[in-house]
């Protein structure tokens, strides 16, 4: 079975919501729409205060190169537009809707018919993408439409749709695959008419095998549509690990996927790419896992953009004394709420609960050079050594020792007897590091 | 045995005589004539190499001074007017006199005013912690309290109250060379002047928040009201991003604002207590505070 070949690690998997059927959430009372919830610029707000809108309607435009467009999730009247917290505490504008009723934009086809014929051709199909606002849902939020606009001279060979979901505890991916598997092969179809491939993969790690079995039954309709097992290791979801595994094809330092002849595109992603070109609805709900050791019920939600995490905590049944951590998103790459007020953005893949006794950090030692950690990585990069450099504010030695590349997965910290805090140095590093390659180039 | 010895004693000689002759060769051919008062200028700076003046190290303040000629636009922050005496007197220069310059912690966020809502447990770095976070307490424009100013000056002139927080500088010790504010990643520590007897009147907050939001996580937080603005009778103090900024170069040190302040965002250092009973002790940075 295919996997990548350099580091890797294997976290214990905890996927305790694989079995929970993807629940409608309730619409909130107020939706908190963040203008940044993608990679890139803001995006700029198209509505004023007490303007009525519906579910789906236009309310800011991503005008820049790489922002995205975002629609209302719910029918209601703006209140204000102002500052409200993110996932790090930090304050980014925000449009507040009160919400009233649910009526729905009329261009919105609502019907639960499979649309499996494809009408447009790629152009089209790129600028539906774009003003549907989807980005990648696995996390990064950059916007899908970018992607596929490539530059100049460079041609792809593959489309890769990433299920893999290597993340413990999440399973919003498995549960998409598993309940709209005609979609998400729609959605590869148009996708790969609109990269203008021969061949697409469907990558998906073997810990999912009942949505290997469905997707290859299902595939076996799309002559250009392949689906691969993938041996379980961390972080195969990874753009870079993926296309390794798949292709055996590695992306060279400060290089794109695109350089390697791929595209790679989230499955949850896929299916919004369905919902936008064949369905014209934007993309104002994601399914989002709520889970943890101590919750009670486990749940797979499709929430509104804008949904307060406080109100999904609430609906899965848990002892909030006991726990010690709240998590945006997976164990391993996932970020720590300062609040749970903090509302779901499309990045939001999870809410992970995290007990006292699972949450707080080990006690530091010293480094003993075992060197686990320069094995565990899968970019081949020796994090002792880059977090010693970043420790020690020696940037040019990092940026020698290519820091850059780090794709801050975790496995150095994750493997480290010593428990050191490996990658929290690296991203200081990293960010210090870019901040004088930008300095450089100006 | 004898021979042995003889061998390796003779060797090292001659392996020594011929170093030493082309040691003394190579000494007097690569000879560098280096200025003489480059050294003495040198002597005369404190020698902490903070960076303070622009130049990497002491040494490279000293060549720059004799190189220059004059002590124009150079001076050693850390070291002040009376090195800068000191070096003229040797140089036979004139030093300007400036006003002696002190570091400033402008954020009034104790464990007590701004209390704690989360709990931050990775690396002690206010660098890093201000990349993953807006901070225990919820405020994104306030003092970390992890030290990475601490860690800045090279006089030991700061340290974190364990008790408020918050870096607290040593009056004796600081001479404003800046150390502790360029390493500050939120900019909350200013480089001001001293003042006349060491007087000064300065807004301790830089929050740019609206007056309720600031209000939410920190009760000792400038809310911009502007009620200082109005009351000073010199101009000195300006109203921008929510927050007031007192001009040193204008103020007159009256203290109307201080007594105007709602939350006692403005600080007055080392004057005399007006009455006795009024006298509270903000924080434990030895400064009285008359409101």
């Amino acid at each position: 079975m295919k996997t990548f070949t350099l580091g890797g690690v294997h976290p214990e998997g905890n996927k305790l919501s694989r079995g929970a059927a993807i629940e409608k959430f309730p619409s909130p009372q107020i939706a908190y729409i963040s203008l940044s919830q993608h990679l890139g610029v803001p995006a700029k707000p198209v509505v004023a205060k007490d303007d009525k809108v519906k579910v789906g309607d236009l309310i800011a435009v991503g005008e820049a190169f790489i922002s995205a467009n975002i629609h209302s999730s719910v029918s209601g009247v703006v209140d204000k537009i102002d500052d409200y917290i993110d996932t790090s505490g930090y304050k980014v504008p925000t449009i507040f809707i009160k919400v009233e009723g649910d009526e729905w934009n009329e261009s919105i086809d609502r019907s639960q018919d499979i649309v499996r014929d494809i009408k447009l051709s790629s152009k089209e199909i790129i600028d539906k993408i774009k003003e549907m606002g989807v980005v990648g849902l696995g996390g990064a939020t950059f916007p899908t439409h970018v992607k596929f606009m490539l530059p100049p001279g460079k041609k792809a060979e593959y489309l890769i749709i990433n299920a893999v979901e290597c993340e413990p505890y999440l399973t919003s991916d498995h549960r998409i695959l598993l309940e709209k598997p005609d979609e998400v092969l729609i959605g590869t179809e148009i996708l790969r008419r609109a990269l203008n491939v021969d061949k697409a993969y469907i990558g998906i790690e073997n810990n999912k095998q009942d949505a290997i079995a469905l997707l290859t039954e299902k595939a076996a309709d799309y002559e250009h549509i392949e689906v691969v097992a993938l041996k379980v290791k961390y972080p195969q979801g990874a753009e870079k690990q993926l296309i390794k595994a798949i292709t055996g094809r590695e992306v060279p330092s400060g290089k794109l996927p695109i350089d390697v002849g791929c595209v790679v595109n989230n499955s949850g992603s896929t299916f919004a790419v369905y919902e936008a070109v064949q369905k014209n609805k934007p993309l104002f709900e994601r399914v989002v896992t709520v889970t943890g050791k101590t919750v009670g019920k486990p749940s797979n939600y499709l929430v509104r953009i804008g949904t307060s995490c406080s109100q999904l905590i609430a609906s899965v049944d848990v002892d909030l004394s006991q726990i010690g951590k709240i998590i945006s998103g997976g164990p391993m790459m996932g970020k720590t709420l300062v609040s749970t007020d903090v509302p779901v953005t499309k990045g939001t893949s999870g809410i992970l609960l995290m007990h006292t006794g699972e949450s707080s950090r080990s006690l530091i030692h010293n480094c003993i050079r075992c060197a686990k950690c320069v094995q565990a990585c899968p970019m081949g990069l020796e994090p002792y050594l880059l977090s010693a450099a970043s420790k020690n504010e020696m940037w040019d030695k990092a940026e020698k020792a290519h820091i850059m590349d780090c794709i801050e997965c975790g496995c150095c910290q994750f493997t480290c007897p010593s428990y050191r805090p490996l990658l929290d140095y690296l991203r200081v590093g990293k960010r210090k590091v870019g901040q004088i390659i930008r300095n450089r180039a100006k | 045995m004898n021979q042995i010895l003889i061998i390796s004693v003779v060797a090292l000689t001659t392996i020594g005589v011929i170093a030493a002759i082309i040691l003394y060769v190579a000494a007097k051919k690569f000879h560098v004539e280096e200025d003489e008062r480059i050294g003495k200028v040198a002597e005369l700076l404190p020698g902490a190499n903070c960076g303070g003046c622009g130049y990497a190290g002491c040494k490279g303040l000293a060549e720059a001074i004799v190189k220059a000629g004059s002590l124009e636009g150079l001076k050693c922050p850390a070291g002040g007017n009376e090195v800068m005496e000191k070096i003229a007197d040797t140089l036979g220069l004139v030093a300007e006199a400036t006003a002696p310059q002190i570091a400033v912690v402008r954020c009034s966020g104790s464990r007590q005013a701004a209390p704690k809502k989360v709990d931050y447990d990775s690396i002690k770095s206010c660098a890093y912690a201000n990349v993953v976070s807006a901070g225990e307490s919820g405020c994104k424009y306030g003092c970390l309290g992890y030290g990475d100013c601490v860690k800045g000056c090279n006089f030991g002139a700061i340290h974190i109250d364990e008790e408020t927080g918050l870096p607290v500088i040593d009056e004796d010790k600081c001479g404003g060379c800046g150390g502790c504010a360029r390493n500050c990643p939120r900019g909350i520590i200013e480089v001001r002047d001293r003042g006349p007897k060491n007087r000064r009147v300065y807004v301790s907050c830089i929050n740019a928040e609206k007056g309720a939001a600031a209000k939410k996580n920190c009760s000792a937080a400038c809310i911009g009201c502007g009620k200082c603005v109005k009351v000073c009778p010199f101009e000195a103090i300006t109203l921008d991003k929510n927050h007031a900024y007192i001009d040193f170069t204008k103020c007159k040190l009256c203290r109307k604002c201080v007594e105007e302040c709602p939350t006692g965002a403005i600080h007055a250092v080392n004057f005399p207590p007006k009455k006795v009973e009024e006298t509270t002790e903000l924080s434990k940075t030895e400064i009285i505070v008359n409101k």
